[in-house]
């Protein structure tokens, strides 16, 4: 047989002809499964939806409890049939819930990793190698200069920072889901133990977090008439969020991200970011590689980011590799355009 | 020279100019000679070293990576020390970091065949930002938004009661590591040189016009003259203590631009220093901007490009008139000296741009509209507009309030498809900044796209988000770095393009180029087959040559 047969890129996303099923279909579908729950990989509007317990809580709390008609929560590592192939969900490290989808049929294996990261992350269950012939992997930091630094050594650098300028309100942009809570985490590891401030676009998600078992400590919505009360304070906020009216009204601000792209200057200087902090929630190079190498896959096919260097590697590795160019995903997190605003999702439910 | 690579780290972020000069005085403070001596030279630009170039780097790199890799990685950020710095491998550490004096003197004095060996040592025990600190010494451009009259003004703030122009007037008789220079500052030694005799003066600087707010002006009190397109320069010479005539160009910045422009220098025998435009002038006609950069593309310095591409300076100021500073006089007093001067001196390399005569702003905007018709002559091509300055003004440093203006002309547009893209250097690295765009015309084949320029400007920071994102959803074909895409009639994306001159040019498929081209808006609403036809354009080549 041929991997095609098993699954194939259509316009609506990656199609799996034996399950009838889209994995994170860019349009509504009758069957969808999940890999996790940033908005570029789960959107309302599906029929049924196979997913971890914790991404179909996420999309609850971010599309409204009707996002879909029929749920099916899948727990890690449990089998589970779809038409006539096995699949199982394994975690992918990338947010809480995150999952790569396995699919068996006919003797043969495939995995679709969706987002991913090895290094250690403690809101999120860590990433899994799941050995397979056929590796669908992305390719957000797929080039030799990606190589992320440990994350405890950025946060280092931003609680310096604050200690150096108590008299300033340290904002940090990082997206709503998962980077935030992942930073939020990784202050109160390192002593951090003052309350943590945030922006109303993420207390529906840090909640559902909260609700899931992630201790996060203290956290608090900033409201307007308190901006101008918190010098010293530690704010995460929307990147968007840093270059809008909203954030001048602080003690003179200090302009922080957190974000894989960071490690290359311009990008930094292209958001306006002062103290930038490399922490990623995708595989860097190193890790793409060692992935690849880990699920002893004889088939690569690279789904979005940097494909062309990953897929060059692959080749140099004798190891045969397409990038698929699918159109859609990297709109969310670190995806391709670092400068693209969240979604706004109504909190009642699916628009139309 | 981990504390220097921490300096220029937090320079490149810090967009506050009184932030940097702050970080700076910190680090020449905390920072023993000679090692902030050779910071202070990296910083202001006097370092060059003759065997440490960029291909001594390319040739390391490629030695340790996959070439192939190396070419995305290096078309992805745009920058060749940051690119290595980021990709060299390994996590070897030597014992020691090398002292930046170290590696100065090691890159000056190192013989050619041993430097490989001694640079890779070096960038195996740094760390990644001491490894870009170092890349960026040799490749010669620091690019962290300091500029020499930046870091002078820093230095000076090390002394008591010392000004950045002090500092100036000192600095040509100085060498790295610039010990004389700190004791004095710091008050432990005496003013190291005889004052310099051809310094640097900073300019004055003018405001845009912009229509709605000049009309309440009074005519009566301003002039105007041509605002000439070249390259603003300072011309600086006079006699030292030592008798011995020195003179020098400076660009507008500050920079010493004498040795791109020795032809010039040469004929610099006045003392005084004047302010004007540097243009090449053929036969008594000025050049347009497009000759002059024919000039200033050439890497070295030949008798028959000295010959081909002759520099002139079209004086608009004098600062200065032998020793006199005529700086605090008006406007109108120092044209009268000026005029003198010019007229003295009789040099046949330096003249005198002309007034502009009006008699109320519509007059002055018909000269604008028209120069040719208007004093410029055969020049015209050469006119970017006017300037309008007050006869009362003294010659003030900086961009003062309500006293000089220009008043350019208003740009050509063209709507114009995108047709190709490929990613930018320097501030828009990583994206994809850099359009080919076209405009419709019919041969044997029927309709299609000719491509008449690029583009890599004119948009915001969101803007280049969503071309950046159009351009990766749209892309059609790839060749190496450049993405082609979708511009059939029915689909592709239409962008206005604003320009400053358009000229027949036989290097251009389409048989035109523009001057300046810019994104002057995205027309996300207007359907590909609406753009601009190429007869438009050449219809504007001919209006204008009838016009000249």
């Amino acid at each position: 047989m041929r991997p095609e047969d098993l699954l194939l890129p259509t316009p609506k996303g990656l199609y799996c002809p034996p399950a009838d099923a889209y994995i994170d279909p860019m349009r509504p579908v009758e069957r969808a499964l999940v890999t996790h729950g940033h908005a570029d990989h789960a959107r309302p509007g599906n029929d049924a939806v196979m997913a971890t317990p914790e991404t179909l809580a996420i999309m609850a709390a971010r599309y409204g409890e009707d996002f879909c008609r029929s749920r099916q929560p899948a727990a890690y590592g449990a089998r589970a049939k779809v038409g006539d192939v096995t699949v199982s969900f394994h975690p992918a490290g990338h947010v809480l819930g995150s999952a790569q989808i396995r699919l068996e049929w006919k003797g043969f294996r495939a995995v679709v990793s969706g987002d991913y990261k090895r290094a250690p992350d403690p809101t999120a269950e860590g990433f899994e190698v799941v050995p397979c012939d056929l590796f669908v992997t992305e390719a957000t930091f797929g080039l030799p200069v990606f190589r992320h630094p440990p994350p405890e050594r950025e946060v280092a650098k931003l609680i310096d920072s604050v200690e150096l300028f108590p008299e300033r309100a340290h904002l940090v942009g990082a997206y709503s889901l998962g980077k935030a809570q992942r930073l939020m985490k990784l202050l109160r590891e390192a002593g951090w133990d003052k309350p943590i401030h945030m922006h109303g676009a993420m207390v529906r998600v840090t909640e559902t977090y909260a609700a899931l078992g992630v201790d996060l400590g203290e956290t608090i919505r900033v409201m307007a008439e308190d901006r101008k009360g918190l010098a010293g304070a530690i704010v995460i906020c929307p990147p968007s969020a840093l270059r809008e009216l909203w954030a001048r009204k602080f003690p003179d601000p200090v302009a922080v991200a957190a974000s894989g792209w960071l490690r290359v200057r311009a990008r930094a200087k292209q958001g306006g970011v002062e103290l930038p902090l490399v922490v990623s929630d995708h595989a860097d190079w190193d890790e793409l590689r060692q992935t690849i190498r880990d699920t002893g896959a004889e088939e690569i096919w690279v789904t979005h980011g940097e494909e062309d260097a990953l897929v060059h590697w692959c080749g140099t590795e004798g190891l045969l590799a397409r990038p698929l160019r699918l159109v859609g995903y990297g709109d969310e997190g670190e995806g391709e355009t670092q400068a693209e605003e969240e979604p706004v999702v109504p909190a009642e439910g699916p628009s139309s | 020279m981990n504390r220097f690579a921490f300096l220029l780290d937090r320079l490149s972020y810090e967009p506050r100019r009184n932030a940097k000069i702050r970080l700076m005085a910190e680090y020449f403070r905390e920072t023993p000679d000679p090692e902030r001596g050779f910071a202070l030279a990296a910083l202001t630009g006097a370092l060059s070293f003759r065997h440490a170039k960029a291909g001594l780097i390319r040739g390391l790199i490629m030695e340790r990576v996959d070439p192939q890799l190396f070419a995305m990685s290096y078309d992805y950020v745009g920058d060749l020390a940051e690119t290595v710095a980021l990709m060299w491998p390994g996590e070897t550490r030597a014992n020691r970091t090398p002292p930046l004096s170290e590696i100065v003197e090691g890159l000056a004095t190192t013989a050619k065949l041993d430097l490989p060996k001694r640079l890779a040592g070096w960038l195996d025990a740094l760390d990644e930002t001491g490894r870009w600190a170092l890349l960026k010494l040799i490749t010669g451009s620091l690019r962290v938004g300091a500029t020499a009259r930046l870091t002078k003004t820093a230095v000076a703030t090390l002394g008591d009661g010392i000004k950045p122009d002090d500092v100036e007037l000192v600095w040509p008789g100085l060498e790295p590591p610039y010990e004389d220079l700190f004791a004095w500052v710091e008050g432990r030694g005496d003013k190291p040189f005889a004052e310099d005799p051809a310094p640097f003066r900073p300019p004055m600087l003018a405001h845009p016009l912009e229509d709605s707010n000049f009309r309440a002006f009074d005519p009566a009190e301003f002039v105007a003259e041509w605002k000439w397109d070249g390259i603003r320069v300072q011309a600086s010479a006079g006699t030292g203590t030592d008798g011995k005539h020195v003179a020098r160009l400076w660009s507008r910045s500050g920079e010493n631009v004498s040795g791109a422009f020795p032809d010039l220098v040469e004929a610099l025998t006045f003392d005084g220093a004047i302010d004007g435009e540097l243009l090449i002038l053929r036969e008594g006609r000025v050049q347009t901007f497009n000759v002059l950069q024919q000039r200033l593309n050439r890497k070295s310095v030949t008798p028959k490009l000295l010959a081909e591409f002759p520099a002139h300076i079209r004086a608009y100021d004098l600062l200065f008139d032998g020793g006199e500073d005529l700086r605090e006089q008006p406007f109108e007093e120092r044209r009268k000296r000026l005029e003198a001067f010019i007229a003295r001196e009789d040099n046949p390399r330096v003249d005198l741009s002309p007034l502009v005569g009006f008699e109320d702003w519509d007059g002055l905007a018909t000269a604008r509209a028209d120069p040719a018709s208007a004093g410029a002559g055969e020049d015209a091509a050469a006119v970017e507009g006017l300037m309008v300055k007050r006869r009362d003004s003294a010659y003030v440093v900086g961009r003062p309030k309500g006293l000089w203006f220009k008043w350019k002309h208003d740009p050509m547009t063209v709507d114009a498809v995108m047709m190709y893209a490929q990613r930018g250097h320097g501030r828009r690295s990583s994206f994809y900044s850099d359009y080919t765009f076209g405009v419709w015309t019919a041969d044997a084949d029927g309709e299609r796209l000719v491509p008449v320029g690029k583009a890599y400007f004119g948009f915001t920071d969101e803007e280049l988000a969503e071309l950046d994102r159009f351009v990766r959803k749209n892309t059609t074909n790839r060749f190496g770095p450049v993405r082609e895409v979708t511009h059939t009639a029915e689909q592709g994306l239409v962008l206005e393009i604003a320009f400053e001159g358009i000229a027949r040019s036989a290097r251009h498929k389409s048989g035109v180029a523009m001057r300046f081209p810019r994104v002057a808006r995205i027309r996300w609403d207007k359907p590909t087959a609406e753009a601009d036809r190429l007869e438009s354009l050449e219809a504007l080549i001919a209006q204008k040559e009838a016009a000249g």
